[in-house]
């Protein structure tokens, strides 16, 4: 299990846990990122820029601080 | 009647509003919020009712100021309907659950339903409006398709009797999801790898700078031949012998015909010089900015609508934070561009009030507007690119710095980014049209009164000896820290009210090219235009306007004899 940034791109995982504060649960939450939901990282950009993920349809960039709260099991 | 058009962002809503509301509607700016509200009329069952294009929306509960709004005006609607993205069901859903609890007739539109289909996404409508119980409706609205019967089955919209546990909504929506929904295998699309390609900095940096290059080069484009083919040989071949009619006619009323046409030069109108109110006040905003503007708003709305914004948001993201900011603050620098005014607005999308409050200061002083850069580059452009460069380079230089400035000085935090990217689309024409067109009329309802009044009260001062006295009270700073002749203090009057009128200004004042780009680079930093100013004392707060205002002075005095001394040197 590691924090979403430390993720390679284009690897496929699961989401374990989301350390976060409820703003950043509920947010994720409303673009239907969730625990037990299957993401792919799609992009990581330099220099702790911010990780892009997508779950289905959705594909949102979320900055590294809060990728380094969600915890993911690689694929 | 009024009609609540709701959904997520990027469902393709607008274009959804586009197809209701028809051909010769003309939609108008939601006074007073933002210019992205907008408002149509639908004619149901012979009766005229009014369709509020609302912004998007994920819940109803808000997260951000812009959302509050759109919440807001929930309340008023007699009845919604919700713009669905079919190939993201489950996550509308939940939107669809949340408005079902507000209790007002509904219906659902299950927009881009072809696309859905096209990644393999299947959705049974039917069985969709059995469980939620208000009438579901699979539309494409870029095509078209099932308009007609979204518009035949309003007046069916009805308050859903869907009982669910509200505390469980993820789960109910997985229940209705496995019911409704089923997802066939399918490949990597060209669009998806498009996706992937330019969020990736090793490829997407070099596509970001190539396409700020071409919207540079297609608004160049649009702008000059707007003005070469069309308004020039307008101004020149219609207006300027109606003018000179005029003139002729006027002649003994001293009075009015300095008023209405100014001063004539070498016999004829200068529309840079003369500064009478049918002469100048109409050149300079219609002649000269008003094609820029024009060619600017087509290109942002293209940009808008084909979901590349938020991508360039993303590869700024880095530099956006050495200022206090994240990547989304470029959008309200983007929207500057074109005008201040939308840009200060747009600087809603910011959450905290470090962030509006350096966002809206660093774009006041450093985002020339486009009436601004139209008369800088009409200012500059005869010496060659190098007064030019000098002035946006400067600009740059100050932008950059006083953010860093002010992310260490104002106090609160400032988030990380966090926010969609949207699959790209085709924009749809019509809506581009109409969006630039809004725009529009807006400029031309804001700049064109502002001209004239500008133009009327600059020779009211020049004829009450008013100007003149102020340049004397101010002459110790233009002369020794500006290096600036002190007839320019009346330009810089002018700049509060219309900065493109304030350097068309400097035009009689035959300065040299060191004085000029000192004048038009303190000009651009002093102060916003008084339209930006009072939209800004709106979002900030007075105080923190105050404060702001006072950054902006002294970083334009500050600017201005840095670059006085150093020209001095460099450019003689």
């Amino acid at each position: 299990m590691i924090s979403l940034n430390k993720m390679p791109v284009g690897k496929v995982g699961i989401i374990t846990a989301i350390n976060g504060g409820y703003g950043l649960i509920q947010k994720l939450d409303l673009l239907g990122i969730r625990t037990g939901k299957e993401i792919i990282k799609t992009s990581g950009q330099w220099m702790k820029g911010p990780v892009i993920i997508r779950s289905g349809n959705t594909e949102i960039a979320i900055g590294y601080g809060m990728a380094q709260k969600i915890m993911v099991q690689v694929k | 009647m009024k009609i609540l058009l709701i959904g997520n962002p990027n469902v393709g809503k607008s274009v959804v509003f586009n197809r209701l509301t028809g051909v010769d509607v003309i939609s108008s700016n939601y006074p007073g919020t933002t210019i992205d509200f907008t408002k149509g009329y639908i004619i149901l069952a012979g009766k005229r009712a009014e369709l509020i294009d609302v912004p998007g929306i994920y819940s109803l509960e808000p997260t951000c100021g812009a959302e509050e709004v759109a919440i807001e005006m929930l309340n008023e609607g007699d009845v919604f309907i919700q713009v669905i993205d079919a190939t993201n069901l489950e996550r509308n859903l939940n939107l669809t659950l949340q408005l079902i609890r507000q209790k007002k007739p509904m219906i659902i539109a299950l927009n881009l339903y072809d696309e859905a289909e096209h990644t393999g996404i299947s959705i049974d409508t039917k069985k969709l409006e059995q469980i939620i119980d208000v009438p579901c409706v699979a539309t494409c609205a870029l095509s078209g398709e099932g308009i007609k019967e979204l518009i035949d089955k309003i007046i069916n919209a009805r308050t859903s009797e869907f009982v669910f546990d509200d505390m469980q909504r993820w789960n109910e929506i997985g229940k209705i999801i496995d019911q409704v929904q089923e997802i066939k295998y399918r490949q990597h699309t060209f669009s998806e790898k498009l996706r992937d390609v330019s969020v990736r900095p090793i490829t997407g940096i070099p596509i970001l700078l190539l396409v700020l290059l071409a919207v540079f080069m297609i608004i160049r484009f649009i702008g000059e031949s707007l003005i070469n083919y069309l308004f020039e040989p307008f101004f020149e071949k219609v207006w300027s012998p109606l003018m000179i009619k005029l003139s002729e006619w006027l002649i003994g009323q001293e009075v009015l015909h300095d008023l209405l046409i100014g001063e004539l030069i070498n016999g004829t109108i200068d529309y840079g010089q003369s500064f009478g109110l049918l002469t100048t006040g109409l050149f300079v905003p219609l002649g000269a900015v008003l094609p820029y503007v024009v060619a600017f708003y087509t290109v942002l709305a293209f940009l808008e609508d084909s979901g590349y914004l938020p991508r360039v948001a993303v590869m700024v993201d880095n530099i956006m934070h050495k200022m206090g900011l994240h990547g989304l603050a470029i959008i309200p620098m983007l929207l500057g561009l074109g005008c201040n005014v939308p840009g200060a607005l747009a600087t809603r999308i910011l959450e905290t009030r470090k962030e509006k409050f350096i966002a809206a200061t660093i774009m006041s002083i450093a985002v020339p507007c486009m009436a601004l850069q139209a008369m800088l580059f009409g200012l500059l452009g005869p010496y060659g690119a190098k007064g030019l460069s000098i002035v946006f380079g400067t600009l740059f230089i100050v932008w950059f710095v006083t953010g860093l400035l002010l992310k260490r000085i104002v106090k609160g935090t400032s988030p990380e980014i966090f926010v969609e990217i949207p699959p790209y689309r085709i924009p749809y024409i019509r809506g581009i049209i109409k969006k630039t067109w809004m725009r529009l009329k807006w400029f031309i309802k804001e700049a064109v009164p502002f001209v004239l009044l500008g133009v009327l009260i600059a020779n009211l001062l020049y004829s009450f000896g008013i100007m003149q006295f102020v340049g004397k009270i101010t002459a110790p700073v233009f002369i020794h820290v500006l290096g600036l002749p002190e007839e320019a203090a009346g330009a810089l009057i002018m700049g509060f009210l219309r900065k493109d009128l304030a350097l068309g200004m400097l035009i009689p004042l035959d300065m040299t090219l060191k004085q000029l780009v000192v004048a038009s680079v303190v000009l651009s930093m002093y102060f916003p235009c008084v339209a930006t100013f009072a939209v800004l004392i709106k979002e900030l707060g007075i105080v923190d306007m105050l404060k702001s205002t006072m950054i902006m002075i002294l970083a334009a005095l500050i600017t201005g004899g840095l670059l006085n001394m150093i020209l001095s040197v460099t450019l003689s």
